[in-house]
């Protein structure tokens, strides 16, 4: 076991998995020489070589075709776009080539690709470096979206999703890089060494995709959440005194439909919190699926808090954010009667 | 510090847009164009670097002369089986082509796309390609199955969507993959196989491989952002790769010019990107065969990336939903002045005295039969539109490696509702 920040779990999923498998090549802008613009990929090409860490020109759509091609040769590539904002370019290919290699060539060719990206607002990043597009992935078939909360399990879904032989996309919410967040951007940063899941094993290990993790128990209402909003869910409900429970997805496709339903069943309500906007975001699928199988268990509407439906503002940052004021004020009217 | 003017002297500025040289009704006239005479150009050596080719990018590599003859540097000397071999992939294809075409008119098929007057781009290249050397191509290089054996009946299996396609159903007519044979899934969006098959060059490179990958787009496509980002990557990584672009005059209805052929050359390009540009005769299967020999063995020998112009025509309409009497001249097929790739390698082989009349005509016959009988096996397996070919659960299949909840549920609901609907 080691202390590590989500940063150096994640340079250490790519370390083990470039060490087990020959096949495991890393690429991006600046993955290379450098280590990363967020240090995640340090150290790997002086270990592994030029020909398996490689810095590559400023070409979205050539990334992730290249690494499309490099799949079809039977390599497995990591892909490494700079910010989530910047996917956009590579749609093309993601969308039409890697979710749909397998299903339209019978399985003749197949498209084992993770493409890692810094998703996620908090951090002052304006328009550019904020959003969170994991809506527009979850709405294709054949590609698998994952999104971690802790250091632990950032290494061990990044492994699981490197030895996944589906394309996978796995954002990095980049406000927790170093420390949890509890929504309050007025107070002091905490780091990941005092965090239970700050303790990270340095070998190999892995969390299987498509499970979530009860992050809380509670009775009162199911809390939905994912990356940085798990921290300022679980921070918010102890300050309210709310004994909710707290599902961390992890995975949003294929989802862990079982816990939620299980979770809502038990407390007959339900709050989904993501930073993504909201119309046509993620929570919508959440909140039909919850409506659909839980019906008769529900006391009260699912209530969403998520970004609003604007562009990521830079100045208006914390009254975009859906922080603890807004989830508490949801949880108010969940819990009303 | 900008500087304000009178601009009432100023002529208003005017707006360029390409419009081709005939329509519809016009007679197409092409006695000014330009042909460069066959064996003119030079044969660089295959570790020149891509600064030595801008002629060469701007000229036309042709070997086979008017009279039949193989002139020049770029002769590749094949043998009269080889040549033969050739002939008859290119005829072969040309017959599938007719064949289901037909098919598609015929009610049996929804759709169909021809190779006409191309069929050496995609034979005499993979000719010249090792067997286990990768193509990505796109919709229009049937030729390279032909050419490397793969089943007639299963393409048109895959044609029919029948019970024995090995697509299972899921793909439009003609996006065949057999990676068997080397010949990567085909993708309905344009372009998306330029940087995959530099990608793929990129790999076998990085792991100490002999192999290499061909790709292949039309002009059109060319203007597509993932040619210029496969360009990039080309060149940037040396990768081992030839870059074919089949320069056939139309992308639908929108001739060249729109693709920017107005002003330069597509191989004039790559030199742009340090790449090597070689521009050639497209309906010269010599010169095809030749310069993909000479691109490979640039590529062997780890000297990078060449791009291919082959400067063709598209005989007939783009597809079985085009009529191209719409927006070009009727008769600009038959006046286009490179002529047609079987003729001319027909001739040539007559010329060397490895070929006559009789034997082609006794060929094309035999390749008629052949296709025939392909089709009359294929259509054993049913036809598009006669009922559900494939069992209706396999549409959830392969979407991922093992089927998810969510889409177990999904072909659950859909069993459940055909049942409650009586079907």
């Amino acid at each position: 076991m080691a202390r590590m920040n989500m940063i150096q779990a994640i340079n250490s999923a790519m370390e083990v998995m470039m060490a087990r498998d020959p096949d495991v090549v890393v690429m991006g802008e600046d993955v290379g020489y450098f280590g990363g613009v967020f240090r995640a990929t340090a150290g790997l090409q002086a270990k592994f070589g030029k020909t398996r860490v490689f810095d590559t020109p400023i070409t979205e759509c050539g990334i992730i075709g290249v690494a499309v091609g490099m799949g079809a040769y039977g390599l497995r590539p990591v892909p490494e776009i700079q910010f989530a904002d910047y996917i956009y370019p590579a749609l093309d290919q993601l969308v039409s080539e890697a979710a749909r290699l397998r299903y339209r060539s019978a399985g003749d060719f197949t498209s084992p690709i993770t493409v890692r990206s810094p998703f996620g607002g908090g951090i002052f990043g304006g328009q550019t470096h904020s959003q969170s597009p994991e809506g527009i992935f979850t709405h294709v078939s054949g590609i698998k979206t994952v999104i971690p909360a802790t250091p632990y399990d950032a290494k061990g879904l990044l492994i699981a999703a490197i030895e996944d032989n589906d394309p996978t996309i796995f954002f990095e919410p980049k406000r927790i890089y170093n420390g949890p967040f509890d929504g309050h951007y007025d107070r002091p940063s905490k780091n990941w060494s005092q965090h239970p899941a700050g303790e990270v094993p340095e070998g190999y290990y892995k969390i299987e995709l498509g499970k979530a993790a009860t992050v809380r128990s509670g009775e009162a209402v199911t809390i939905l959440a994912y990356g940085t909003m798990v921290h300022v869910v679980l921070s918010t409900i102890e300050e309210l005194g709310v004994d909710a429970e707290i599902i961390d997805l992890r995975t949003l496709v294929p989802l862990d439909i079982e816990a939620i339903e299980a979770s809502v069943k038990k407390t007959g309500r339900c709050l989904i919190v993501h930073e993504a906007t909201r119309t046509g975001g993620f929570g919508a699928e959440l909140s039909a699926l919850v409506q659909e199988r839980c019906f008769y268990h529900l006391e009260a509407p699912i209530e969403r808090v998520t970004g609003f439906d604007t562009p990521y503002p830079h100045s208006l940052e914390w009254a975009y954010f859906p922080g603890p004021v807004r989830i508490g004020e949801a949880l108010k009217k969940l819990l009303k009667d | 510090m900008s500087v304000e003017r009178d601009r009432s002297n100023l002529p208003p500025l005017s707006l360029h847009v390409p419009e081709p040289k005939f329509r519809p009704g016009d007679t197409a006239d092409f006695s000014d164009f330009d042909i460069p005479a066959a064996g003119a150009a030079r044969r660089p050596d295959t570790a020149e670097p891509a600064s030595g080719f801008h002629e060469l990018s701007y000229s036309l590599v042709r070997v086979l002369d008017e009279a039949g003859n193989a002139v020049g540097p770029w002769d590749p000397k094949l043998d009269g089986e080889t040549l033969r071999k050739m002939l008859r992939a290119m005829a072969l294809t040309r017959a599938f082509d007719e064949r289901m075409f037909r098919a598609q008119r015929q009610g049996k098929t929804s759709f169909y796309m021809k190779s006409t007057g191309e069929e050496a781009v995609a034979v005499a290249a993979t000719m010249a390609l090792a067997s286990d050397d990768m193509c990505f191509p796109s919709y229009r290089q049937q030729g390279i199955l032909v050419t490397r054996g793969y089943s007639l009946v299963d393409m048109m299996n895959q044609i029919y969507s029948n019970s024995a396609d090995p697509l299972q159903g899921r793909q439009l007519p003609i996006m065949y993959s057999s990676k068997a044979t080397g010949f990567f899934s085909i993708s309905g969006n344009l372009a998306t196989q330029y940087p995959q098959a530099v990608g793929w060059a990129m790999a076998s490179a990085a792991k100490g491989d002999s192999r290499i990958a061909a790709v292949w787009c039309g002009e059109g496509s060319t203007a597509e952002g993932d040619f210029h980002s496969a360009m990039t990557f080309a060149t940037v990584y040396k990768a081992p790769v030839i870059l074919n672009v089949v320069n056939n005059q139309w992308a639908i209805s929108s001739f060249s010019g729109f693709a920017g052929a107005e002003a330069t050359t597509f191989a004039a390009r790559a030199v742009g990107y340090g790449i090597a540009g070689l521009r050639i005769d497209g309906n010269d299967a010599l010169a095809v065969y030749a310069a993909t020999q000479w691109a490979a063995e640039r590529a062997r020998t780890n000297q990078g990336p060449t791009l291919i112009e082959h400067f063709t025509y598209r005989a007939e309409g783009h597809s079985t939903s085009d009529d191209p009497g719409q927006y070009r001249s009727a008769d600009e097929s038959s006046a286009w002045p490179l002529g047609d790739p079987i003729a001319r390698l027909k001739q040539h082989l007559i010329h060397l005295g490895e070929w006559d009349e009789e034997r082609h005509a006794a060929q094309d016959l035999e390749l008629a039969e052949q296709v025939k009988a392909a089709q009359k096996a294929a259509e054993k397996n049913g036809v598009l539109g006669h009922g559900m070919h494939q069992p209706f659960e396999t549409m959830f299949e392969g979407v991922f490696e093992e089927m998810p909840w969510h889409l177990k549920e999904q072909c659950q609901q859909m069993i459940d509702e055909r049942k409650a609907a009586g079907i």
